[in-house]
């Protein structure tokens, strides 16, 4: 007589859900802090219900089946809560695993007097959990990718301030290596805020710029164009040493860009061209 | 035929281009321009191309021929309130608009002219005040 595994473990439903919440409560490295015990049980129960629902005599064995597709999309969204939530792959893990283990016992209980079948069973439920295991955790990667590229495109966003310094003169420094998309977004910036304030000389801080080599060269020497063009001046300040030497062993001519070696010369240098002048006051009673 | 408004204002022409720009207006532009300087003997050219919005590499060199046109008939040529996006184009296309000069806007523009041919004017006079001696 041939057993229907799925129907088997439809009726032992609940039964495997216990298992499985005792499975998953008993390992240590249980995360109390970002879930609660019945919000768990609660995403247990849901994806259980569903897998179970779906799980049928024909299906059980082709893991790759379209029906399971209801469940695998669960299964993503969970592992890609779990990966923004924090949680470590290991613990992402287990639970998946921790189902498996709960439905291979209950197998092993109701089937433990038909070993050939047992086997069997065994081996096309091993065969479901591992695809689903698979799935969680290329989900779970993917979550972190996502979790990752977003906080590169908030440091690119915050990482390019533009300061108004004095009425007329913006500084911007710049932190970091300088690459193709973060010039676009530098020079985009900067020419905005040129519009927007009416500035005529932009300073460009390089102090932050861990290496020049020809390429970054190119871009800074852009970005300085592009604000000749908009008709304000651009000064390159901040040029370390090192910076001044890889420059000028790589052959590039700076020579008709202003550089100066700190913000302060190149804030006294933009004081000049707008003709401003920093006095110290003679009398302290005057402030 | 379309022509873009050319406006003589004391020794300076001032040229407002309040349209996008297609070919043949700007050809006809250049050529205007050029007899304008010519017949009113003009000292500075102040374009405003802050309601351009796309620009082409044609474009950029038409710009860049007015200016050196301009400058070989004795006049400075002003590109004024060019937008961001226009500057990065014509930055990323190689045209960096050598021979002429940029102001933020037309008022900055027309200091820059001031001051560019004031001082030239200055120099002319103290010559002149020299050569008799």
């Amino acid at each position: 007589m041939k057993i229907d595994i799925a129907r088997l473990l439809q009726k032992k439903r609940s039964q495997i859900l216990e298992n499985w919440m005792t499975n998953q409560l008993a390992d240590a490295g249980l995360r109390e802090d970002l879930m609660s015990n019945d919000d768990l049980r609660e995403q247990s129960d849901e994806l259980l219900t569903n897998f179970l629902n779906i799980i049928s005599d024909k299906n059980i064995g082709d893991s790759q089946s379209s029906d399971f597709e209801p469940v695998y999309e669960i299964l993503s969204g969970i592992s890609m809560s779990r990966a923004r939530q924090g949680y470590s792959p290991r613990e992402t893990g287990v639970y998946v695993f921790s189902l498996k283990d709960a439905l291979l016992r209950t197998l092993q209980t109701e089937l433990k007097d038909d070993p050939g079948a047992m086997i069997e069973a065994v081996l096309k439920i091993n065969r479901l959990m591992d695809s689903m295991g698979i799935i969680t955790f290329e989900t779970f990667i993917k979550g972190r990718e996502e979790v990752i590229l977003r906080q590169t495109d908030e440091i690119t966003e915050i990482s390019t301030p533009v300061i108004r310094v004095w009425d007329g003169i913006l500084a911007l420094p710049i932190i970091g290596t300088l690459d193709s998309a973060r010039t676009q977004v530098v020079m985009e910036s900067l020419l905005q805020e040129i519009v927007e304030s009416g500035s005529t000389i932009a300073i460009l801080d390089i102090s932050g710029v861990p290496a020049v080599d020809s390429l970054v060269a190119q871009h800074l020497i852009k970005t300085v164009a592009a604000t000749r063009l908009m008709g304000a001046e651009c000064i390159i300040s901040g040029i370390r040493p090192e910076i001044a030497q890889t420059v000028v062993h790589l052959g590039i001519d700076l020579s008709n860009i202003v550089t100066k070696a700190s913000l302060a010369s190149a804030l006294r240098y933009a004081y000049s061209l707008l003709r401003l002048e920093v006095k110290k006051v003679q009398n302290k009673h005057l402030l | 035929m379309d022509r873009i408004p050319i406006l003589r204002m004391g020794k300076f022409l001032l040229v407002t281009i309040q349209i996008d720009l297609y070919d043949r207006l700007a050809t006809n532009l250049e050529t205007d321009l050029v007899q304008m300087v010519s017949k009113t003997g003009a000292r500075g050219v102040l374009i405003d191309i802050s309601a351009l919005s796309i620009v082409d590499s044609f474009m950029g060199r038409i710009l860049g021929n007015i200016g050196s046109m301009s400058k070989i008939m004795d006049a400075e040529t002003v590109v004024v309130g060019m937008q961001p996006a226009v500057a990065i184009t014509l930055i990323e296309l190689g045209l960096e608009l050598k021979g002429v000069h940029t102001a933020l806007n037309v008022e900055k523009g027309m200091e820059l002219l001031t001051t560019k041919i004031g001082s030239y004017e200055d120099e002319e006079l103290e010559e002149d005040e020299i050569s008799p001696e």
